[in-house]
């Protein structure tokens, strides 16, 4: 039998939908995938077998009285990052605060994949709130690499790149502050994309940094994420900054893309991405990555966008100042943990008690970075500044857009690093996000398409694809175009170079 | 250069509501000056006739109709609740009002 | 603990007040500011909410289009200059009947800005009030101290929450500094509430009813002293929940602070909160700390950019404000000065116009309101306007009237069932049987009993004394306990004695 864990969402829908094999089949031969390589990964923070197999033969149910599928996806598996609310299983974005809380309601994007009859087979798992680049924050422990167990994922999204990546689940959702989509599916060889702001709902996302925040696809090949994307995409009256036009054709120009032809397509070099600081390994594998763009008749150029360089800077100021604001409301008396509460302590006791039990300490970190540059006094010169550096970014790119199609850099500076590198030094883990954070800042869509292995340690490298606001389409062509050429010229996908886990579990 | 005492770090936690240790409050000290440090490069940027942007998207307007939604039942509002007294939330006492 | 107080003509002597009045009000929306759940006073805890009002994670905000539009009239009433973009902030502070531990709130860019709004005194004279700012922000969930004595916060040993109100939406009028009101501060600040109040109820966008905190006044009041061009450090005292209490705490808050003044003490800034009972005022528990509430732009919320064709249209849905109304009463119902100053001063004037609007005549409206309402109101202690009978409710009770379905008698139980909160006009009739008897059979069978039991006065009708049948009349709505058609009856009498 095929191994169909190997195949995509694609394919893995076209014979489902063909009847060819049962989406019950499918979802049990991913979950006794993840029974047999999960111990090893810690992708899942939850599991429910019975609940996945259930809405799986609820989608072969309606094939077999000859109903359409409710959408080209259904009957796929996919694993739901533990930051949107489902009524069926917890969430608790990888914070103890949030241990065994039950949403009473469903995220928006948690009901279009159910309405669309995708399989959800669990949550995953994150750093705490989303803030970590390494998902070595999460209060459940950390996420492993596939390629290399002693090495992270990347995060906040490690649990949902590392399960794609280690075929797990052909899909997942993730959420993309400031890299979190797009850093851990470079390091984990997958593709994962950042929409634009506002084109999928953030209702039901567990708010880390309103402004940035954005959920997006995560899956092993530029269609499938695709086809995600037009899943969960879309505008929601329940969510103001949502984006009241119809998702950008992003499966119809994956497919046009990967056709190959790139020709008269204006690529950007962005040149502020490119200098020291730059793993060598990296730096090489995105040369080879823009040689192949030029190889397919797209015009390279090299553009200049000064104000990145303070990217980074404005980002750890607004982040964690809407952070400290949004997480303000975990205050142990509506719901989750509660600390202290002995009958005699005030609430406001409490309150202080049960945040400082709850909260690990790159999320209090970032509260008390956040409460600090709010403060009075303070605010002109980090928020306000800040802002206005975010003002220099979307002008930035607005003048390099004038020029080009699309801006590439790598994804992130350096290859997967190893577990407990980085813990003590925040600055280094924030440096995992250098190129990712413009895209945020500006809420133009970018994605993570891999770029072949690092020819000094033999990890995943990550091509970032960025592309203007509401041309979320201009990345996916450009990606699977590179994508078809670079799996030709390699022999087939990076991703199926993957390290058999199941051996490694042993 | 941004410096932050112990003593800041400390109000910035009651603020925050963090009941910090005091070992906490000498690495937090030490960390936040380090990124403080960092991202005070925001300040080199010349921007004084800059306006600052809040929202990535520029829409305005966007409202919704004034018209009643089905929403959770009082028994769903109290699921996540510790501790729950006649249909309300059961919190400790509180100090004073706001 | 009571303060020492200043008497109030040394007071004046000695110090010029200056006012500031913020006043918030709960608009009357069907649905809660930036969620859809029902915007409904006195159902079961916590089943107005959804994760939105809650603070859920993950739940957003979308704005109320029509609390936009009230919070604009209010501005345009108000003669304030609308923003042509603005924003809500978020105000940054833990406290357990919030949420979120932030209020989702206008800060730096309120909606409406600079207007004013002339108030009457009971000289009849006007006085200008500035108006600094109208801005939007949310109501709070309601707190319940369980544990303590009476209910209040000192001494509970927990407390239970509500999060029904959590969500309202609240406009914040705020005055500019009010200065010159002189020895007339306190009544100013009530007249100013007052007009405030009439004018929210004209627009139709509040139920403006301080009983029942839907309407809700902070005065800050300071001292100047005389010869000096600056102010004196303010308090703010809050609760001051009825138009009585706004004068007296104003009045309080100034023989108070001319005490401490004049002691060589200095005034705290500080929130102080009014007791009714004692009608004085007392500081609230000092914060170690102070107030940082770290504003910044709500992400969650889009900008608001009122275009002129908006605003415009706005303005032509402005209703005939209290003081058009006036001087339109005036000329329409031929009133004397003194005659509507008396009105207005009773708080009838709005409530006759609104009657009068509902369909019934001046006349009656007028009698109803000035007469026997205001007893009512006397005996129970309220505002005319806070009595629990809304215009239409009377204007209908007038029409049964009219149409002969109720007496003067009857039509006052009613009145009296809609004050007890028994129901509707109709309602009230149907369950208590008060409708007139005008039923032939019914009204024959008593005036021939009653003829019967007076066969002198029978005979004297028969002689041609007509006027002797108004004791069978009366013999007959005795009888029938004020029921009956007295009209009806009287024709009845007369017929049957002459057959």
């Amino acid at each position: 039998m095929t191994r169909l864990t190997r195949c995509s969402a694609a394919e893995l829908a076209a014979r489902i939908h063909a009847q060819d094999i049962t989406a019950v089949e499918v979802t049990r031969t991913h979950l006794d995938r993840i029974a047999a390589v999960d111990p090893a990964l810690h992708a899942f923070l939850h599991l429910d077998g019975p609940a996945a197999l259930a809405a799986a033969a609820a989608v072969d149910d309606g094939l077999r009285r000859g109903d359409p599928p409710a959408s080209p996806l259904a009957g796929v598996p996919l694993a739901l990052k533990d930051v949107f609310t489902t009524v069926d299983m917890p969430t608790t974005c990888g914070s103890r605060m949030l241990q065994g809380w039950w949403p009473p309601y469903d995220a928006t994007v948690t009901r279009k994949l159910r309405a669309a009859g995708v399989v959800i087979v669990g949550k995953t798992n994150m750093d705490e709130f989303a803030m970590g680049s390494s998902t070595e924050n999460s209060a459940y422990g950390p996420t492993r690499n596939p390629w290399d167990l002693d090495r992270v994922p990347g995060g906040s999204g490690g649990g949902s790149a590392a399960a794609v990546a280690a075929f797990e689940v052909p899909l997942a959702i993730g959420t993309d502050t400031g890299g979190s989509i797009r850093q851990p599916s470079a390091v984990t060889g997958t593709v994962g994309v950042k929409p634009t702001y506002g084109g999928v709902s953030r209702y039901g996302l567990v708010a880390f940094s309103s402004s940035l925040d954005q959920g997006g696809p995560v899956a092993r090949t530029v269609l499938d994420a695709a086809l995600l994307h037009e899943v969960i995409g879309g505008y929601d009256p329940l969510d103001s900054t949502s984006i009241d036009a119809p998702v950008p054709p992003v499966v119809q120009a994956a497919r046009a893309g990967a056709t190959g032809d790139l020709t008269g397509i204006r690529v950007g070099v962005v040149s502020q991405f490119r200098g020291d600081g730059y793993q060598p390994g990296v730096r090489r594998a995105f040369e080879v990555a823009v040689s192949r763009l030029r190889e397919l008749g797209a015009d390279i150029v090299e553009v200049s966008c000064p104000s990145f360089d303070h990217a980074l800077p404005a980002y750890y100021l607004i982040a964690p100042s809407e952070c400290s604001s949004n997480l303000a409301r975990f205050d142990g008396m509506r719901y989750g943990l509660r600390v202290g509460d002995d009958g005699g302590r005030s609430a406001e006791e409490v309150m202080s008690l049960t945040r400082e039990a709850g909260f690990g300490p790159e999320v209090k970190r970032r509260i008390m970075l956040g409460t600090y540059a709010l403060s009075a006094g303070y605010y002109d010169a980090y928020y306000g500044q800040a802002q206005k550096v975010r003002t220099l970014i979307i002008r930035d790119f607005a003048a390099a857009f004038d020029q080009v199609d699309v801006l590439v850099s790598p994804t992130t500076p350096t290859t997967a690093f190893r577990i407990g590198e980085r813990v003590d030094d925040p600055m280094a883990m924030y440096l995992s996000d250098l190129c990712t954070i413009p895209a945020n800042l500006a809420g133009n869509a970018a994605l993570s398409v891999p770029a072949g292995l690092s020819d000094d340690d033999g990890l995943p490298v990550g091509l970032q694809v960025m592309a203007p606001a509401l041309a979320d389409d201009r990345a996916y062509r450009v990606a699977a175009a590179y994508e078809a050429a670079r799996d030709d010229a390699d022999g087939g996908p990076l991703v199926q170079r993957v390290p058999d886990l199941e051996v490694a579990a042993r | 250069m941004p410096t932050i005492s112990r003593d800041e770090v400390a109000h910035l936690a009651r603020l925050a509501r963090l009941a910090v240790t005091e070992e906490e409050l000498d690495l937090f000290a030490g960390q936040l000056e380090v990124i403080l440090t960092s991202v005070a490069r925001v300040g080199e940027v010349a921007a004084a006739d800059i306006p600052p942007t809040s929202h990535a998207v520029g829409l305005t307007d966007v409202f919704r109709a004034d018209v009643p939604r089905p929403g959770l039942t009082q028994q769903q509002a109290l699921s996540g609740a510790y501790a729950t007294e006649d249909g309300r939330f059961r919190v400790p006492r509180i100090l004073d009002e706001s | 603990m009571t303060a020492a107080l200043m008497d109030y003509d040394e007071v004046l002597e000695r110090f010029e007040p200056v006012l500031g009045l913020e006043v918030h009000v709960e608009l009357s929306t069907a649905t809660k500011m930036f969620c859809g759940c029902a915007n409904v006073f006195g159902t079961p805890p916590n089943t107005q909410v959804c994760p939105t009002c809650l603070g859920l994670p993950g739940a957003l905000p979308v704005l109320n289009g029509v609390a936009v539009e009230s919070a604009m009239r209010i501005g345009l009433a108000l003669n304030c200059s609308i923003a042509p973009w603005c924003r809500f902030a978020r105000k940054n502070y833990f406290y357990p009947d919030m949420p979120k531990n932030f209020q989702t709130s206008q800060y730096d860019e309120p909606i409406a800005v600079n207007g004013s709004l002339a108030v009457e005194l009971s000289g009849g004279s006007l006085f200008t009030v500035e108006i600094e700012r109208a801005h939007m922000e949310e109501d709070t969930g309601k707190s319940l101290h369980v544990g303590g004595s009476d209910g209040r916060i000192h001494g509970a040993s927990h407390s239970l929450l509500d999060y029904n109100r959590a969500g309202v939406p609240l406009i914040e009028v705020v005055t500019k500094p009010i200065e010159g009101a002189e020895a007339r501060a306190p009544e100013i600040a009530r007249a100013y509430v007052t007009a405030l109040r009439d004018l929210l109820r004209a627009l139709n966008v509040s139920d403006v009813r301080m009983d029942q905190g839907s309407m809700r006044c902070d005065a800050n009041v300071s001292l100047m002293p005389r010869g000096s061009s600056t102010f004196g450090t303010r308090t703010e005292t809050k609760n001051v929940n009825s138009l009585r209490s706004v004068e007296r705490a104003v009045r309080y808050e100034m023989c108070r602070q001319g005490a401490v003044l004049a002691s060589g003490g200095r005034i705290v800034q500080e929130t102080r909160h009014f007791d009714e009972a004692t009608a004085s005022t007392s500081a609230g528990r000092r914060k170690e700390t102070s107030e940082d509430y770290r504003y910044f732009p709500e992400p969650d919320l889009v900008p608001i950019a009122p275009s002129d064709d908006w605003v415009a249209r706005l303005r032509t849905t402005l209703p005939e404000l209290p003081w058009q109304r006036r001087a339109r009463a005036k000329t329409e119902w031929g009133l004397s000065d003194l005659e509507l100053r008396d009105l207005v001063n009773a708080g009838a004037l709005d409530l006759i116009a609104a009657t009068v609007d509902a369909g019934a005549p001046a006349a009656e409206a007028r009698s109803w309101w000035v007469s026997y309402l205001s007893q009512q109101a006397n005996s129970r202690g309220v505002e005319l306007a806070d009595l629990p009978i809304t215009p239409a409710q009377l204007a209908r009770v007038i029409a049964l009237v009219a149409e002969g379905a109720l007496t003067n008698n009857l039509a006052r139980q009613v009145v009296d069932g809609v004050l007890a909160k028994e129901g509707e006009p109709d309602e009230i009739v149907a369950a208590h049987g008060l409708a007139v008897v005008s039923d032939d059979a019914a009204l024959t069978a008593a005036v021939e009993q009653a003829l019967a039991a007076a066969p002198d006065v029978a005979e004297k009708i028969r002689g041609g004394k007509v006027a002797a049948a108004g004791a069978i009349v009366g013999a007959v709505m005795k009888a029938t306990g004020g029921q009956a058609n007295a009209q009806r009856v009287r024709e009845l009498v007369l017929a049957l004695v002459s057959a």
